[in-house]
Order: structure tokens, then C-alpha cells, then sequence
């Protein structure tokens, strides 16, 4: 979607999308103060510019592994908000029917493959989805998020490596928001130029500015085209900002107040208003209406959370062992 | 029948069998294929069905036990081959955080129908980062199944037990084995994953083992038989799930146990048994219950070391005597 041929259409659906994020972590928060959501809580506010972007690029056959800071990416790929909300609540409505929580939305109807909670522990089923698709002639590409602290962790490399060693379909989108939870990247990578360490895989790597979902979107569809039609792996290290802090127990005492203020101005939602006020579209995206829509949306999901079931003690101890494959991938 | 076949051979067999009749089924790990696989498990097959299906991999536990993991929940039935169980830990964290909690963490939406083969126990001399017995430690954990073959035709069954099962699957292998040689049978009914056998009768003690440590446990129990004792020896076959019934039940007839197993003492295996046994037939013991397991260092090179460290036939019949001798 160049400057030129920018679809007005796509660009508001956009823009709902992000805002709907937006607007459902900030519930997140205030169901967190008021007790109804527990655990960890990762929030994506400031990222959500690479969700949407990504996932409006892929077809529903396409595989998504994620991070713990994946309610965005959920929502974005399609998994109903009330099954997200109802989780976060632990009631048995949930998409995983409360055994996961907000680091673990799991979902198979949208191909869904988790949130993981081990930093970078999805990058190795990343690659053996990819290979089944690979084995089974399947047209599929997985699609692996992880962050910048991700690239640390030895798994990081030996998949990039299995990855373009075995030619396979994989999309890495690394979201570089520039800090393992309070650790910024220079204190923990030699070489922060993260989209060069792909390369050094012999991996097609760039950089995109994960504030633009135009940027993102663009750069995942010629990624995808690629993908498929050189079934090799490409990576994008989309560079972003988390708004947020890291967790709900997380003080910031590792960044400037200023530091956020100036990532602030390029939320992606002003970023997508500013690119489409410039080609003066913006007048056709309501965002009054949006904002109710997405209000909406999000009110449904807590009523629906709130409304859920507890799953009896009783059945505790199931989706231990299971006696047959629940679904056939 | 096919009489006299190696325990390796009969491993190899069950991996062939398997890829034959279901294309979904591949081979992973290091060195299986050009080099024939480190113990030459898998020696012929990448001959047989190319390099797509009988996979090398860089040294990568991690990825590449991982990728099997992926490849399960899409849609293959993989088998990833690790060296030995040391090596394991490397590949730790995808076993543990992801083979043995997506089934749940997912509510039941996605099965991980994986098995992993791996090499365990000492014996060889090659000291203490190849010849540990971790398998307890995997039964630790719930999701994981935990077989330990020692027959030959467990050798080959379990195999394909492991593959037909939805859940991510455990094989340890003891490579002191793959040279025994016996019988066979491809045409019996596979005895279930989770069944214990009973491979001696016998009344006045049960020794309960498992893997390498079921022949050393026989060797006990001839010894003990020309001494008028009449072992019972339990191959238990898999370690999860543990069979209660097979155990209680022998213990109810012999009232006395020995449990021999290659791991360590301290938080293992032989201490669960122990705790079932109490839990369930505390008033059925005569004495109380003992164990043969290896000494609490890591495995020694030096052969006279080593063989001192590690479950002997000598140790298991001076215990049951030991505890005969209890009142």
C-alpha cells in the first residue's frame, strides 16, 4: 500500500484494530487495579502498529506464534475479545479455558499457536511448524513474534540457523521495543543492529519503523510474497516503543520520563492520522464512530468475562494426557 | 519371528516399520543420518528414505527438539533422536516449558504427539557428562510419558506405542543393550504403555527395577534362587505413568521390596515407588523397604570407580539377603 494506491478502506480498519487494542489494554489496567485480572500483565500499548500490520498481511491458513505481551497480536489476528477477556478472568469461556491466563492465549480456529512465556521458547516450534507445512506441501507461512531480549537466548540463533539451513517458510517479526523487561539493548547485545545478526544467517533481513502500520504492513506483504515464492524465511525487526511498563510490578526506574514523552509522539495512531491527513483522507475516517465501536467491543468482552464460568476443581486435572489428537493441524 | 535380532536392530526395525506405514512419521537429531546414528541405531535409513525423512541436525538440542515439538502440533509425528539424556538438558526447556504444558495451557486445543529417543545410563566409561540416569527426573512431570525398554521386544513395540500415543513420549534407551541379542515377536499384541511386567514370579521378596538394571535384577534373583530365596523381579517398563497395581500387588504376595534403579537416591524415582508402596501397602511389609541405586557422585571414568558406583548384581542379592534376614 504505497502513498499513492492507499486503500481508505484498509487504512480504517487499521486504525480500528489499533484502537481497539489501545482501548482493551487500558480496560486491562483497570480490571488489573480492581482485582479481576491477576498474574502477569504485559501490556502492548505503543506497539500495536506491528499487530495489525502483520497479521492483515497473512491468509487464515497462515500460522502465528507469539510472546507473553500478546493480547495485541490476538486481537489482531482474529481470536474473539471476549475469549481474551474471559481467560484473563480464568473463567472456563476463555480461549484456554483459564489454564493459560493473559501470557497464554491459545486459539485454533485463527491458527493461534500461544502465547509463550519463555523468551524466545517459540522460536524452535516456529521452525517445526514451518517444516511440517514444508513436509506436508503445505502453502503456509508461520509467523514468530518475539522481542529484542529474545536475541540473547540461544535458541534465537540455533533456529534462524535450522531456519535458512532448511529453507523454511518463516516470517520472524522481531518487535525491538529496546528493552529486556528494565535491560536496554546496548547493555545486552554487542551488535544492536539486530536485523544484521539475521542476515548474518544469510536470512533476507530489514528494518521497518514498527510506529507506521502502513511501513509494517507493506514490509510483511513483500515478506510474504517472498516467503512463498522463494520458500526461504525472511526477518523484520520492526522498531518500536512500549509505552507501558513491562509488567504491572514494574516501577521504570531503568528510562527517562522524557525518553517516553519523545517515542509518544510517534504513537502509531498519530502516526497512521498524520500520513493519512497529509494525503487528505483523514476527514473519511470516523473516529468518533470507531471509538464507540471499539468501546463497545471491549464493554461486551468484560460483561462476557464477568458473566463466565468457573471450571469445577473437580475437573482440575484435565488436558494433562489426552486420549486422542484434539485437532489435526 | 524372527529370532535372534539385536536390540539396536529391533529399535531400527520399529523406526522403519513406523515410516513405512505412515509418511508423517521422520527421524531428527544429530548425526542420524549420513553418520548412521551415534550408537548406529538408524544406520541404512537415511539410505532408504532420502535426507527429507531421516533429518541431520546441527548441534542444537534446543531448536531441533523444539522444531519436533512444532512439527507434532502441525501435523507430523515426528521422533527426535538426542545423544544421551546429558545432552538433554539442553532441549530442558522446550520438554519442560512447552512438550509438557501446551496441551493444557491450551485448554485442550493442541496435542503435541512427539516422541524423543534418548541414551541413558552409565557402564561404559565415559564419565560424568554422558553416563547419568535422568529418566526419574522427566517423571517428574506431568504431560510427559516415560518409557524405559529393556527387552528386545519392548524395544520395538514401544516405538510404536510412543507414536500412536497424543502425547509427547519419553524413550530412554541404554546403549549397554543394543548388542543383546533374542526373540522377536512382531505378531503378539503390543503390552500397553504404562503396564508393568512381572518377568520372574516369585514369594519371598519383589525387586522391583527397570531398563539395563531389570537383567542385573535377574542375575540377582538366579543368584538368590540356588540359595533357597525365591525372587520376584518387575521390569517396570515405563516410569509414567507408574504402574501401582502391577507393584502393590506383588508386594501383598512377597511382602518384602528391593527397588533397583541406576538413578540416584535423593528425590528419584526408587523414593516414589517407596512413597506409593507406603501410601498404599504399608501394613502388607514384613520389612522395611531398601534400595540398590547408584552411589551419590557423578559417574567416575575409572572402570573399578565406575563399576562401584553404579547397581550390581552382588549388591542386590547382599540386600535381599539383608532383608530376609529383617524380622
Amino acid at each position: 500500500m504505497s502513498k499513492i494506491d492507499l486503500d481508505i478502506t484498509l487504512a480504517q480498519k487499521f486504525y480500528h484494530e489499533m484502537l481497539l487494542i489501545r482501548r482493551f489494554e487500558e480496560k486491562c489496567v483497570e480490571l488489573y487495579s480492581n482485582q479481576k485480572i491477576r498474574g502477569f500483565l504485559h501490556l502492548y500499548i505503543g506497539e500495536e502498529a506491528i499487530a495489525v500490520g502483520v497479521m492483515n498481511a497473512l491468509t487464515k491458513e497462515d500460522s502465528v506464534l507469539t510472546t507473553y505481551r500478546e493480547h495485541g497480536q490476538a486481537l489482531a489476528r482474529g481470536v474473539p475479545a471476549n475469549s481474551i477477556m474471559a481467560e484473563m478472568f480464568g473463567k472456563v469461556e476463555g480461549s484456554s479455558r483459564g489454564r493459560g491466563g493473559s501470557m497464554h492465549i491459545f486459539d485454533s480456529k485463527t491458527r493461534f499457536f500461544g502465547g509463550n512465556a519463555i523468551v524466545g521458547g517459540a522460536l524452535p516450534l516456529a521452525v517445526g511448524m514451518a517444516l511440517a507445512d514444508k513436509m506436508l506441501n503445505k502453502n503456509r507461512v508461520t509467523v514468530c513474534f518475539f522481542g529484542d531480549g529474545a536475541v540473547a537466548e540461544g535458541e534465537f540463533h540455533e533456529s534462524l540457523n535450522l531456519a535458512s539451513l532448511w529453507n523454511l517458510p518463516i516470517l520472524f517479526v522481531c518487535e525491538n521495543n529496546r528493552y529486556g523487561m528494565g535491560t536496554a539493548l546496548e547493555i545486552s547485545e554487542s551488535e544492536t543492529d539486530i536485523s544484521k545478526k539475521a542476515a548474518s544467517y544469510k536470512i533476507n533481513s530489514k528494518q521497518v519503523d514498527g510506529m507506521s502500520v502502513i511501513d509494517v504492513h507493506d514490509a510483511t506483504k513483500e515478506a510474504i510474497k517472498f516467503i512463498r515464492s522463494n520458500k526461504a524465511p525472511v526477518f523484520l525487526e520492526c522498531l518500536t516503543y512500549r509505552f507501558r511498563a513491562h509488567s504491572m510490578f514494574d516501577a521504570e526506574l531503568y528510562r527517562d520520563k522524557s525518553e517516553v514523552q519523545e517515542w509518544k509522539k510517534k504513537d502509531p495512531l498519530l502516526v497512521l492520522q498524520n500520513r493519512l491527513e497529509k494525503l487528505k483522507l483523514w476527514d473519511q475516517v470516523n473516529v468518533v464512530v470507531i471509538e464507540k465501536e471499539v468501546l463497545a467491543i471491549v464493554d461486551e468482552a468484560v460483561q462476557f468475562a464477568e458473566n463466565g464460568t468457573l471450571e469445577p476443581v473437580s475437573d482440575l486435572e484435565k488436558f494433562v494426557y489426552s486420549q486422542e489428537v484434539a485437532h489435526e493441524q | 519371528m524372527n529370532n535372534s535380532i539385536t536390540y539396536r536392530e529391533s529399535v531400527r526395525q520399529a523406526i522403519r516399520d513406523a515410516m513405512l506405514q505412515d509418511e508423517r512419521v521422520f527421524l531428527m537429531g544429530e548425526d542420524v543420518g549420513h553418520y548412521g546414528g551415534c550408537f548406529a541405531v538408524s544406520m541404512g535409513l537415511q539410505k532408504e528414505f532420502g535426507e527429507d525423512r531421516i533429518i541431520d541436525t546441527p548441534l542444537s538440542e534446543s531448536a531441533f527438539t523444539g522444531a519436533g515439538i512444532g512439527a507434532a502440533m502441525n501435523g507430523m509425528r515426528p521422533i527426535v533422536e538426542i545423544m544421551s539424556v546429558n545432552f538433554s538438558l539442553l532441549a530442558l526447556d522446550q520438554i519442560m516449558n512447552n512438550a509438557a504444558t501446551i496441551f493444557h495451557m491450551s485448554g485442550g486445543q493442541f496435542n503435541v504427539p512427539l516422541v524423543i529417543r534418548m541414551a541413558t545410563g552409565g557402564g561404559k566409561q565415559l564419565a560424568a557428562q554422558h553416563s547419568h540416569s535422568l529418566e526419574g527426573w522427566y517423571a517428574h512431570i506431568p504431560g510427559l510419558k516415560v518409557l524405559t525398554p529393556a527387552t528386545i521386544q519392548d524395544a520395538y513395540y514401544m516405538l510404536g506405542l510412543a507414536l500412536s500415543d497424543p502425547n509427547p513420549v519419553l524413550v530412554f534407551e541404554n546403549p549397554l543393550l543394543y548388542n543383546s541379542k533374542g526373540t522377536l515377536n512382531t505378531k503378539l499384541t503390543p503390552v500397553e504403555i504404562g503396564k508393568a511386567l512381572v518377568h520372574k514370579d516369585g514369594k519371598d521378596i519383589t525387586i522391583i527395577s527397570y531398563g539395563i538394571s531389570l537383567f542385573k535384577s535377574l542375575e540377582a534373583a538366579e543368584v538368590l534362587a540356588k540359595e533357597g530365596i525365591d525372587a520376584e523381579v518387575i521390569d517396570l517398563r515405563s516410569l509414567r505413568p507408574l504402574d501401582d497395581e502391577t507393584i502393590i500387588n506383588s508386594i501383598k504376595k512377597t511382602h518384602r521390596v528391593i527397588i533397583v534403579d541406576e538413578g540416584w537416591k535423593s528425590g528419584s524415582i526408587s523414593a516414589e515407588i517407596m512413597a506409593r508402596i507406603n501410601e498404599q501397602a504399608f501394613y502388607e511389609l514384613d520389612a522395611p523397604m531398601r534400595r540398590v541405586c547408584s552411589v551419590e557422585v557423578p559417574i567416575p571414568y575409572a572402570k573399578h570407580l565406575e563399576d562401584a558406583a553404579l547397581p550390581q548384581p552382588e549388591k542386590i542379592v547382599a540386600m535381599a539377603k539383608q532383608i530376609l534376614e529383617e524380622l
